[in-house]
C-alpha cells in the first residue's frame, strides 16, 4: 500500500514533501542530468540577487566533522539573467519551483519581488533573511525580528496573493520563536528553517583560517539536531504555520524527525553534494518509514511528536478501528 | 552518472596508490581529462564531501574499468588507500570538460608534476592515435614521486624528467626544462596538469613561444557536479570579461591564457559581479 505523500505549503499542493535546499541545487539544470526534476516536491533555487555577484574568494569550502563550512557569498548571475534563462527553463518544463531571493536592503528585496511578481513559474517565494542588512551595519536580517518583519511585509504586499511567501530563518538567534512570530505577523505564509549557523575551522598546516572569508555557514548532519530543535520550538508556538524543515538531512529517518517535529516540507542540501540522487532516496526512505509505522498519509505524521505523553498514536487508532468488524 | 563499482586491483606505484575499479558506465563515456568523484568513509561516514580524482586509465575488461592514482594525505585518501579487491566504491563521473584534441596531427608536449602526470597518459594515447607527436616532461620533488616515467618513455618521442632534489633527471622544476623541449620538438601545443603555481609558469612559457596551452586545474570541490559554487576561479571569457567560473563543470581543463593565475584565491575587482565595482551591471 502506498502512503499519500502529498503536502501543502500554505495553499499550494506539492506531490511530495521533498525539496532541494536553496543554494545546493543551483537552478536545477545540473541535477536534471541525474534524474527527472518532476519527481521533486519542488526545486528551490539558489538565492537570486539584483545584480550579478561574484561571491567570496576561495577557499570557500572546508569539510568539518559530519559537515562542512561554506562561504560562497551568493554567487549568481543576478535577476535579469535568472528571468531570461533560468526560470523559463524550469517553467517550460512545469517544474514546481520555489524561488529564493536575497538582498541587502528592504528596497532590494522589494524590487526582487516586483520583478518576480509577474514571472510565470514561481510556485512560492522564499526570502533568505540570512543576508547582511546594509542599513544596519551589516547585521543579518534574520537576527532581528523587526528587520525580518519589515522585509516580509514589503515582499508580501508585492507578490501575488496566490504565491506563498516563505521566510527563511537562521538558527543562531537568541529566540527563534520571536523572529518566527514577527515574520508570520507581517504576512509570511510559511517559514523555513534552518539556514546555516556560523562556524569556523582553522587549518593546522597553514596555521590560519581554512576559509578565505574566515567564517562560514555550517551544514550537513552536524546541524540536524539544531534544525529539529528549531522546527520543534516554532511548531509548538505556531502550530498552524506550515514549516519547511532543513538542516543535515541525509536519510529518510532524518527527514522523518523533522516531520515529527512539525515540518510539512523537508529541504535537502549538503546531502546532494554527497549523493546527487539524495532527494529521491530520502523521499523513498521516508515513505517506507511511514508505511512501516502504519501511516496512510504523510500529513498525519506532521508534528506528531508533540502529542502529550501517554496519548495513543493517532494513526494506530485509525488502523485498529478499521480492522474491527 | 553514479556507479557503485567493485575494486578490481590495488597496487603501489612508487609513492602512489593505484586503484582499478569496475565502473562500466563511466569507462564508456570517458574522454582524456575527465575526473570522477568518490564517496569516502563507507555507509555511515562523517565525511560529507566527495574526493575528486583524475582518471588515469580506462580498460574495457569486465565491461569497463577506471584506474585512479593518488597520494594518501588526509582522512579521505587514507581510507581509500585501505580499500582492497572486491570492496565497493561509490563513484560519480565522468565529470568535467575533457582535453580538446588538435584536429590535425600536431607536435604536443605533455607536462605533469607529481600525480598530475596520471591524467596525461590516456591523453597521450588519444594524441598518438591521431598521428600526433608526443613528448613528455614529468617532474616532482624527488625520484619516488615522479609518476609514470617508464610508461612515458615507451609512449613518447622523448621524455624529460626533473626533480627538485636532483635524484632523477634534471635538477629543477618541469618549467626549467620546458623551454628547451618546446624548442627542440618544435611543439604546436602544450598540455599540463600540476599544482596551480606550476601551471602558471607553464602557461607563461607557452605564451612566450606563442603556442596554445591547455591546463587541468585543481580546485577544492564539494560537489563536483556544478551545484555548490565552491570550486570557482577567475577566468577570462571570449568576450574579455572575467567571471568566477566553476572548475568542476566548465573545467577542469582551461586554456592557460584564460586563467588569471595571479588572482586565484581572490575576486578580481574587475570580475563580473565583484563587490563595488567592475562591470557589475552588465548582464
Ligand atoms: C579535478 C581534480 C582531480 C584530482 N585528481 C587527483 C589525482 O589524480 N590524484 C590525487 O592524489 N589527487 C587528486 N586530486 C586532489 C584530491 O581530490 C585531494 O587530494 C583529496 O580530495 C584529498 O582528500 P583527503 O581526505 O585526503 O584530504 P582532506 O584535506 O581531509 O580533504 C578535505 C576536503 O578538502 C578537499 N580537498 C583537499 N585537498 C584537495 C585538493 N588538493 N584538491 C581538491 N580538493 C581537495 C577534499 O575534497 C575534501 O572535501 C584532484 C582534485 C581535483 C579537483
Ligand atoms: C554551498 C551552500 C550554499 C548555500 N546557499 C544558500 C542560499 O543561496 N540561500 C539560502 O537561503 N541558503 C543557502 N544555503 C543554506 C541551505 O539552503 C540550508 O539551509 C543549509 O545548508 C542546511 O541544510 P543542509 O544541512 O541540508 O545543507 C547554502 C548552503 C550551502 C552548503
Ligand atoms: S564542486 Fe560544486 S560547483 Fe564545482
Amino acid at each position: 500500500m502506498s502512503v499519500d505523500m502529498r503536502t501543502f505549503l500554505a495553499h499550494v499542493e506539492l506531490a511530495n514533501p521533498i525539496t532541494t535546499a536553496a543554494g545546493c541545487a543551483s537552478s536545477g539544470r545540473e541535477l536534471a542530468q541525474f534524474f527527472d526534476l518532476h519527481r521533486l516536491g519542488a526545486l528551490t533555487t539558489r538565492s537570486i540577487t539584483m545584480a550579478p555577484r561574484a561571491g567570496r574568494p576561495t577557499p570557500r569550502m572546508a569539510e568539518t566533522p559530519s559537515g562542512m563550512l561554506n562561504a560562497v557569498g551568493l554567487q549568481g548571475p543576478g535577476i535579469d539573467a535568472f528571468l531570461e534563462r533560468e526560470l523559463p527553463w524550469l517553467a517550460q518544463r512545469g517544474i514546481r519551483t520555489i524561488v529564493s531571493i536575497g538582498g541587502g536592503t528592504v528596497a532590494e528585496y522589494s524590487e526582487l519581488a516586483r520583478r518576480l511578481a509577474d514571472a510565470p513559474g514561481v510556485t512560492a517565494l522564499e526570502v533568505n533573511l540570512s543576508c547582511p542588512n546594509m542599513e544596519d551595519r551589516g547585521r543579518v536580517f534574520a537576527r532581528e525580528g523587526s528587520a525580518a518583519a519589515e522585509v516580509i511585509a514589503s515582499v508580501r504586499s508585492i507578490m501575488r496573493y496566490d504565491v506563498p511567501v516563505v521566510a527563511k530563518l537562521a538558527p543562531d538567534v537568541a529566540d527563534i520563536v520571536s523572529v518566527a512570530r514577527a515574520c508570520v505577523d507581517s504576512g509570511a505564509d510559511a517559514l523555513s528553517m534552518i539556514n546555516n549557523p556560523l562556524g569556523m575551522a582553522i587549518d593546522t598546516e597553514a596555521l590560519r583560517p581554512s576559509l578565505a572569508a574566515v567564517t562560514g555557514g555550517l551544514s550537513g548532519p552536524a546541524i540536524l539536531p539544531l534544525a529539529v530543535r528549531c522546527v520543534w520550538q516554532v511548531h509548538a508556538a505556531l502550530p498552524g504555520v506550515p514549516l519547511i524543515g532543513i538542516g543535515g538531512v541525509m536519510s529518510g529517518r532524518d527527514a522523518f524527525q523533522l516531520v515529527l517535529a512539525g515540518a510539512c516540507v523537508v529541504g535537502v542540501g549538503t546531502a546532494l553534494f554527497h549523493d546527487p540522487y539524495a532527494c529521491l532516496r530520502v523521499e523513498r526512505e521516508l515513505e517506507d518509514l511511514l508505511r512501516a509505522r502504519g501511516f496512510q498519509r504523510l500529513a498525519d505524521a506532521v508534528g506528531l511528536a508533540h502529542r502529550p505523553p501517554g496519548s495513543a498514536h493517532r494513526h494506530l487508532l485509525v488502523d485498529s478501528e478499521e480492522s474491527t468488524p | 552518472m553514479q556507479v557503485t563499482g567493485t575494486v578490481l586491483t590495488t597496487r603501489r606505484v612508487d609513492a602512489y596508490h593505484a586503484l582499478t575499479v569496475v565502473a562500466p558506465g563511466i569507462a564508456e563515456r570517458y574522454r582524456p581529462g575527465h575526473f570522477v568523484s568518490v564517496a569516502v568513509g563507507g555507509a555511515y561516514t562523517s565525511m560529507v564531501t566527495r574526493r575528486a580524482f583524475s582518471i588515469h586509465d580506462v580498460k574495457s575488461d569486465y565491461g569497463g574499468t577506471v584506474e585512479l592514482v593518488f597520494t594518501a594525505g588526509g582522512p579521505g585518501t587514507a581510507w581509500l588507500a585501505e580499500r582492497r579487491a572486491r570492496d565497493t566504491l561509490d563513484l560519480v563521473g565522468p565529470l568535467g570538460r575533457p582535453f580538446p584534441l588538435p584536429r590535425d596531427p600536431a607536435h604536443c608536449v605533455l607536462v605533469g608534476a607529481e600525480y598530475g602526470s596520471a591524467v596525461l597518459f590516456p591523453l597521450a594515447d588519444a594524441l598518438l592515435a591521431r598521428g600526433c607527436r608526443v613528448d613528455f616532461v614529468l617532474g616532482a620533488a624527488g625520484a619516488e614521486r615522479v609518476f609514470g616515467a617508464m610508461r612515458a618513455r615507451r609512449l613518447a618521442e622523448t621524455t624529460t624528467l626533473t626533480t627538485e632534489d636532483g635524484s632523477l633527471g634534471v635538477r629543477g622544476k618541469v618549467t626549467d626544462a620546458l623551454p628547451a623541449v618546446i624548442a627542440d620538438t618544435r611543439a604546436d601545443v602544450v598540455y599540463a596538469c600540476a599544482p596551480m603555481e606550476t601551471l602558471r609558469a607553464v602557461t607563461a612559457v607557452a605564451m612566450e613561444f606563442d603556442i596554445p596551452v591547455q591546463v587541468a586545474v585543481e580546485e577544492s570541490m564539494a560537489c563536483g557536479i556544478g551545484v555548490c559554487m565552491t570550486c570557482v576561479l577567475p577566468i577570462i571569457g571570449d568576450d574579455g570579461v572575467t567571471r568566477m567560473v566553476r572548475a568542476c563543470v566548465e573545467g577542469s581543463v582551461f586554456r592557460g591564457e584564460q586563467v588569471r593565475f595571479e588572482d586565484v584565491g581572490t575576486i578580481p575587482f574587475d570580475a563580473l559581479g565583484a563587490p563595488g565595482g567592475g562591470v557589475r551591471h552588465v548582464s
